[in-house]
């Protein structure tokens, strides 16, 4: 073996491990919270991508579209929840929450597309797209079943990616598109290069993992999530709105997903339908942490990121088997060392 | 037991229908469709909705079942009615495999960890030479009885349907049956089932198997209908959808299974057909639609159609009583059950830095009825699961009849004749009293799965209900015995395991909190059964904050304060020690 192939492969690893390790922080974190298992979380990854490619490419991104129509949906359930208690400031603020932002954001996308905006305007606008898309979609298909089992918010899930694949593929097409590099240059060192980008999405990724370690740790808000997590009963007797625990969560993974995207887009060709497999592979890195530790996830995600890239160059025909594969042992070793704790379930 | 009519007139229905003039041949591949789906999704409501494992696999199992077939009766020439078998086995050995690895994990690992070696297999089967890679294979022959080849749909819609109803059938016998109660208590939980002797991950990897075998079998029926296989319809996208398929219809109902099915396959039929009319663009219009269809059918309906469309029909609750003549055998017993049946020499349990339990002796004669008492937090549970094998204890030993038992498994623990009842009730609620009770005679009966499920346990089954049926009788809850138990009061469902541990035909009872909300009249008869049993040689070891109940009712006490005994006595000696009253108090009076 080639050392320098083994510098680059690992190199090529860690990059995408690093994506992996955000969408499984994101999944750790929604799942945590919420008990939803997020299979939408590749559409956020794919949405963010292509809404920042289209803009990026003076096309109109439909993504703001459907922000405002699943907007204009959650202010009609806010409303339909409330109506027998309707009062003039929560029909106000949920309007605006709801529908005023979306039409801003709407028209924002609107007069700027055309002209090619920056590279900073684009990643802004499709981070709020997609943070408003994850937002409204918790409100309209998750927050009304939050008192179902863990299987039920799975199957709704599903249903969530798969309505939101498709409209992936009504608004941007079967073409993959690659959008701008969020920063140009590169440099050398050793054998090695490496370009903006890819320093980029370390510095995120490590970004990401100390402000959300701070994020709980620290903060009330971090602090209400978690207590959520551990229970859901208990944290409303406490004073917490669990629905606003569930919206943070979701925001955070809508975002985080959208940031993945916009990292990965200048790198490798997406499709409307790429976000579920790369969000899979965020999931095999969950599953390894346990889907409660954040370092050790994003460990694991490494791990997934470096095996995959040793795998498509000697077995690229098996690369897939490979990661999915394992997961294998890992469960072994998990199920070995699970303690026969009991569970109450439903 | 359900009634077999209406199945024999679906039966009935599902026969005729080809020969219903004007059905459209188009109807009769819907049909095909939803029972090969339906299959798939019955093996799915026992797994996820009857023993609370979801699984993401199954359509690896189709493919199993499918891709056996298509290579031996194309590369080898087999006959397919040789390859059902293989077919079958296939399906099943390699779920032996993936359930030996999976079924251990609990919670959420569980559908994750089938969901990724669903997507690996998939991968595998489009990689794989010999599979055909993403071609797949094809020219499979069709079924043939004789010189009959069933080529077209209408010809092999019997077939399918021949499968469905008889695994449906199969299945409600598997799910009415000893067995079936092992299988319907994992969801609960494991530990109680353990209590009574159930091997929890037997059973689940039982129902695993079963599941893997009837999506074997759709994907040999699958694999005829179509006559080549290819690897799309067995990935992760399928996999998902048998599940979303069992949980639309209802996912504890193996007819929720069917219904759903059948909802499935027509709705996504008349999406893709009619929707590009009146919505006319490009692309996945009837996904989009699919997928908002399935979050509101949720909301609307969390627990599936079936159980939705059954409340239409009232269900008849007065179940027939068993014979309680039938005699079911005594537990085989040691030679002497005499002396002193249980012994707790120092037992220690630590969780730690913390001692729950201290070094703690203490014993329980035949015929002896002794309480365990003390503040909470003295231990006392903690006691009970070390004696029952569900806690391993730190140090310290404990014997039954002499024999040493430390860290005996729960199963073996409740073979020497020692059964219990749980501080928290844990019975499963959605299954009578009966059932419930006849649980704690599981180790008493004999019949297995596959006798189960062609019904030639009926005779060990009523001698399991008939003992079920005494049991209830006993504790004087006859007219509940049909009742789901979960709908009992909290104080009936804790008499209700006293019957479910009478089941075990016990040595020793042991009761975590027996009077815990009961009323004052039922204490008295509670109490008046103790001394019943005790006189008739059974021994009793409870645990009871009652003081009154207890004084009365105990030949001797044993008081645990921080997980140290500090007294033991007749309740006469306990009730004037400084010491005692000291814990209780807080000061010496």
């Amino acid at each position: 073996m080639n050392t320098t192939i083994m510098l680059f492969l690992v190199q090529d690893g860690i990059t995408n491990g690093a994506i992996y390790a955000l969408l499984g922080l994101a999944l750790v974190l929604v799942f945590a919270v919420t008990r939803v298992i997020l299979i939408p979380q590749g559409e956020f990854v794919t949405y963010g991508a292509l809404t920042y490619a289209s803009l990026a490419a003076g096309q109109m991104p439909g993504t703001a579209k459907l922000a405002l129509a699943l907007g204009i949906g959650a202010f009609a359930f806010d409303l339909f929840e409330a109506r027998k208690a309707l009062h003039g400031r929560l029909i106000v603020r949920s309007f605006i929450a709801n529908v005023v932002l979306p039409a801003i954001v709407l028209a924002l996308t609107l007069s700027l597309a055309a002209q090619k905006p920056p590279v900073a305007v684009c990643i802004v606008l499709s981070l709020v797209i997609v943070a408003m898309i994850g937002l409204y979609l918790y409100r309209i298909a998750f927050q009304p079943l939050a008192h179902t089992s863990v299987l039920v918010l799975l199957i709704a899930s599903v249903g969530v990616h798969l309505a939101l694949q498709g409209l992936g593929l009504l608004f941007f097409g079967a073409e993959g598109q690659r959008g701008p590099a969020v920063l140009s240059g590169a440099f050398t060192a050793g054998a090695l290069r490496f370009t903006g980008q890819s320093i980029t999405v370390y510095a995120i990724t490590i970004a990401f993992i100390v402000a959300l370690w701070l994020f709980f740790g620290l903060t009330l808000y971090g602090k209400a999530l978690r207590a959520t997590a551990v229970n859901r009963l208990g944290a409303r007797l406490a004073g917490i709105r669990t629905t606003l625990s569930g919206q943070i969560a979701f925001l955070l993974a809508s975002v985080i997903g959208a940031i993945s995207g916009i990292l990965i887009v200048p790198i490798t060709t997406l499709y409307y339908d790429s976000g579920f497999l790369i969000g899979l592979k965020g999931f095999v890195a969950a599953i390894i942490g346990g889907l409660v530790s954040y370092p050790l996830t994003a460990v694991a995600a490494l791990v997934v990121g470096t095996v995959e890239a040793f795998s498509s160059f000697y077995a690229s025909n098996y690369k897939e088997v490979i990661v999915f594969m394992l997961l294998i042992p890992v469960l072994l070793l998990r199920s070995l060392a699970a303690p026969a704790v009991e569970e109450e379930k439903d | 037991m359900q009634s077999r009519l209406p199945i024999l007139f679906f039966a009935i229905l599902m026969a005729a229908i080809p020969f219903i003039p004007g059905v459209p041949p188009f109807w009769i591949v819907l049909l095909d469709n939803i029972g090969l789906a339906a299959l798939v999704a019955m093996g799915l409501v026992l797994l996820t909705g009857v023993g609370g494992l979801t699984s993401f696999g199954q359509a690896a199992f189709v493919g199993f079942g499918a891709y056996t077939t298509a290579v031996l009766s194309t590369a080898y020439g087999l006959s397919p009615w040789l390859t059902l078998p293989l077919s079958l086995v296939v399906s099943g050995s390699l779920a032996v495999l993936l359930g030996l690895i999976t079924v251990r994990l609990s919670g959420h690992y569980l559908p994750l960890g089938t969901l990724a070696w669903g997507l690996g297999l998939f991968y595998l089967f489009s990689k794989l030479e010999f599979l055909g890679r993403n071609d797949g294979i094809s020219a499979i022959p069709p079924l043939s009885i004789g010189t009959f080849k069933m080529l077209s749909p209408g010809s092999i819609y019997y077939a399918i349907w021949v499968a469905v109803i008889l695994s449906a059938l199969l299945t409600m016998n598997l799910l009415d049956s000893r067995t079936g109660r092992a299988i319907r208590a994992l969801r609960r939980g494991h530990v109680a089932a353990e209590a009574f002797g159930v091997h929890t991950p037997r059973a689940k990897l039982l129902v695993f198997i079963h599941a893997a075998v009837l999506a074997g079998l759709s994907g040999w029926l699958y694999a005829h209908l179509q006559r080549a296989v290819n690897p799309t319809p067995f990935g992760a996208h399928m996999g998902i959808e048998y599940l979303f398929i069992a949980v639309v219809g209802g996912a504890g109902y193996v007819w929720g299974g069917v219904l759903g099915a059948a909802i499935v396959v027509v709705l996504k039929e008349v999406l893709q057909s009619y929707l590009p009319l009146i919505l006319p663009g490009s692309g996945q219009v009837e996904t989009i639609v699919f997928g908002i269809m399935l979050v509101a059918l949720l909301q609307l309906a969390p627990g599936g159609l079936w159980p939705w469309l059954m409340s239409f029909f009232p269900e008849r609750t007065d179940g027939k009583k068993p014979d309680t003549s039938l005699k079911l055998a005594h537990r085989a017993r040691a030679p002497a059950e005499d002396g002193v049946l249980l012994q707790v020499e120092k037992a220690r349990k630590q969780f730690g830095g913390v001692v729950a339990v201290n070094n703690v002796s203490f014993d329980v004669q035949a015929r002896e009825i002794v309480a365990l008492i003390g503040p909470n937090g003295a231990g006392k549970s903690t006691t009970f699961n070390l004696i029952t094998g569900v806690l391993s204890a730190t140090s310290g030993s404990i014997s039954v009849l002499g024999r040493k038992v430390d860290n005996a498994p729960p199963q073996e623990i409740v073979k020497l004749g020692i059964s219990r009842t749980f501080q928290h009730v844990k019975l499963v609620p959605d299954m009578t009293v009966l059932e419930n009770v006849a649980i704690g005679a599981h180790l008493r009966g004999h019949s297995g799965p596959v006798s189960s499920m062609l019904r030639l346990d009926r005779a060990d089954e009523a001698k399991l209900l008939a003992e079920a049926a005494r049991q209830i009788e006993r504790v004087g809850l006859t007219e509940q015995m049909h009742q789901l138990a979960g709908s009992l009061s909290l104080g009936q469902q804790r008499i209700v395991e006293i019957a479910r541990a009478l089941c075990v035909d016990p040595m020793l009872l042991l009761l975590d909190e027996p009077a815990a909300g009961l009323r004052h009249m039922e204490k008295q008869r509670l109490a008046a059964l103790l001394r019943e049993l005790r006189d008739g040689g059974m021994s009793v070891l409870l645990v009871e904050h009652d003081m009154g109940f207890v004084m009365n009712l105990a030949d001797r006490i044993v008081v645990l304060d921080f997980g140290t005994k500090i007294a033991e006595g007749t309740p006469a000696t306990i009730k004037t020690n400084p010491e005692v009253i000291k814990a209780y108090l807080g000061v010496a009076a």
